[in-house]
């Protein structure tokens, strides 16, 4: 496949059938020719890269679509690793003990500098193996049940319509990012957790830090301070114990009792508050960006809200907002008469996964009749999304009442102005103007 | 249908109480059970894809449907 013929094959925003069809056939043609699968071997794809529409894999990921179920990739450091591709493969390895997320390991592989900013340091529950990581996860799952997440949603819908009430109070234009997709689940986890939400500016800029930026002082700096905030947080709780959240609870059972220390308790607090909100804020903005650019799937699940639960699943697999989820090899695994090496690095590009077609048919088609219930976008073995049962809750909540209520929703800047993120961190939107 | 849950294997991710809610719940500690009277599936059609949505294959079907 050419250069030329991938730029043009992005332009498109919205998923006309003929261009889906033509990129198919496109892709076929290059699938064809050995000496362009031996040229793929020679020259590994470099990845993560930016995407060029925030709702698609960057068009330079194409060929790895054709090299299904594993393909090469140089990571940013120059390191090359194994990038899976083919969904089978995907669901077998994320479930195969023989692949650790022990970033401490030697050789473990990154794709952005900020990830190695704390090299001995593991982000719990993340970076967590089995037995430690079940242990870990223990101490915390019952806050994050399915019955809890319904639970729950009387308190998202309050949010919500909060946040709404407040929108329309101020009258259009609003930016999006900062008056409802963020401040929805940041509102929700801080209640969740036990964490003040008028502390929201701080943590919610510690987090863009840990997550986002490309110099490691800087990453150093917004873990100490997260560390110094919730340890304070942490020690408040231990005197006083009359809040009800999943913190104090976490504080007053298994810190107090001696069975969890201060630092695993900190480390515990920091996950769930940094993936609590950054990744559903993310969801919300990409997911009305890509509403908006659907207009006939839009005006589908206006007139018929019963299909949010179907619509919300295929965004995540759209979505794919967790794009590189990384791994190493802790002995030899053969894959289809491939073996990845004990050492090896493994990346699993869940855009590229969850565009597999012998999974999902016409894969770049947004369809909300489709089953999309088998994507990885929340990862899939023992490092499942802990909180998936509340995001699709809080994405039902938000989408559904921003749709009904804001019935002249729309962007307030040309789509291709629409700022999102770059490639080597969660995706989303970095601000999104609209008007109603 | 003989559904067995291996619960020193589950992570509560609750997939299966999702796929089909009127067979699979979480207990008390969010790890994977079934519903009273449920025990054998009671029929439904959703069964092997919750087992299939298990993240850690916890789930395992046997037996005849039904």
């Amino acid at each position: 496949m050419t250069d030329t013929q991938v730029t043009t094959d992005t332009q498109d925003t919205a998923d006309n059938p003929v261009t889906t069809d033509a990129r198919i056939a496109m892709r076929g043609e290059g699938a064809a020719s050995p000496a362009e699968a031996a040229a793929r071997e020679q020259a590994p794809v470099a990845f993560p890269q930016d995407r060029t529409c925030p709702y698609r894999p960057p068009a330079a990921y194409d060929p790895l679509r054709d090299s299904r179920p594993l393909a090469r990739v140089t990571l940013y450091d120059g390191a090359t690793a194994w990038l899976v591709t083919g969904h089978e493969t995907a669901r077998a390895l994320l479930a195969d003990p023989r692949l650790s997320t022990d970033r401490t390991r030697p050789g473990y592989p990154a794709t952005s500098p900020r990830l190695r900013a704390l090299p001995d340091r593991r982000v719990a529950l993340l970076n967590v193996d089995d037995p430690e990581h079940h242990a870990q996860r223990r101490l915390v799952l019952a806050n994050f049940t399915l019955k809890r997440a319904t639970a729950m949603r009387p308190a998202i819908q309050r949010v919500v319509d909060e946040r709404i009430e407040a929108m329309l109070a101020q009258g259009p234009p609003a930016e999006l990012v900062s008056a409802f997709a963020l401040p929805v689940p940041s509102t929700v986890i801080c209640e969740l957790l036990g964490v003040p939400y008028a502390d929201h500016e701080f943590f919610e800029e510690q987090s863009r830090r840990l997550l986002r930026s490309r110099v490691q002082q800087e990453v150093r700096e917004a873990r100490d301070r997260l560390d110094g905030y919730l340890g304070a947080l942490i020690d408040r709780k231990l005197e006083d114990p009359s809040g009800d959240g999943v913190l104090d609870a976490l504080v007053d059972q298994q810190v107090r009792e001696g069975t969890v220390d201060r630092e695993e308790a900190v480390a515990l607090a920091t996950i769930l508050l940094v993936a609590g909100h950054e990744t559903t804020a993310n969801m919300i903005s990409l997911g009305v960006y890509t509403l908006l650019q659907h207009p006939e799937r839009l005006a589908e699940l206006r007139a018929d809200p019963s299909l949010l639960p179907a619509a919300v699943e295929e965004l995540m697999r759209m979505l794919s907002i967790a794009d590189g989820l990384l791994r190493q090899a802790t002995e030899d695994i053969d894959v289809g008469g491939t073996t990845i090496r004990a050492g090896d690095g493994v990346v699993f590009a869940t855009s590229v996964i969850n565009r597999d077609e012998s999974a999902f048919p016409a894969p770049d088609a947004l369809d909300w009749s489709r089953s999309a219930r088998h994507h990885v976008a929340f990862g899939f073995g023992i490092h499942q999304c802990l909180g998936q049962n509340l995001a699709r809750a809080e994405l039902e909540i938000a989408l559904g009442t921003l749709l009904a209520r804001l019935p002249g929703l729309r962007l307030a800047v040309p789509a291709e102005e629409a700022r999102f993120k770059p490639g080597d961190t969660i995706q989303g939107m970095l601000d999104l103007p609209v008007t109603w | 249908m003989d559904i067995h849950i291996d619960t020193d294997v589950c992570i509560g991710a609750g997939q299966c109480a999702l796929a089909a809610p009127g067979v699979f719940t979480q207990d008390d500690d969010g790890f994977s059970a079934l519903l009273p009277g449920r025990e054998d599936g009671g029929g439904e059609p959703m069964l092997r894809e919750a087992a299939r949505a298990c993240p850690v294959g916890a789930i395992k079907l046997s037996g005849p449907p039904g």
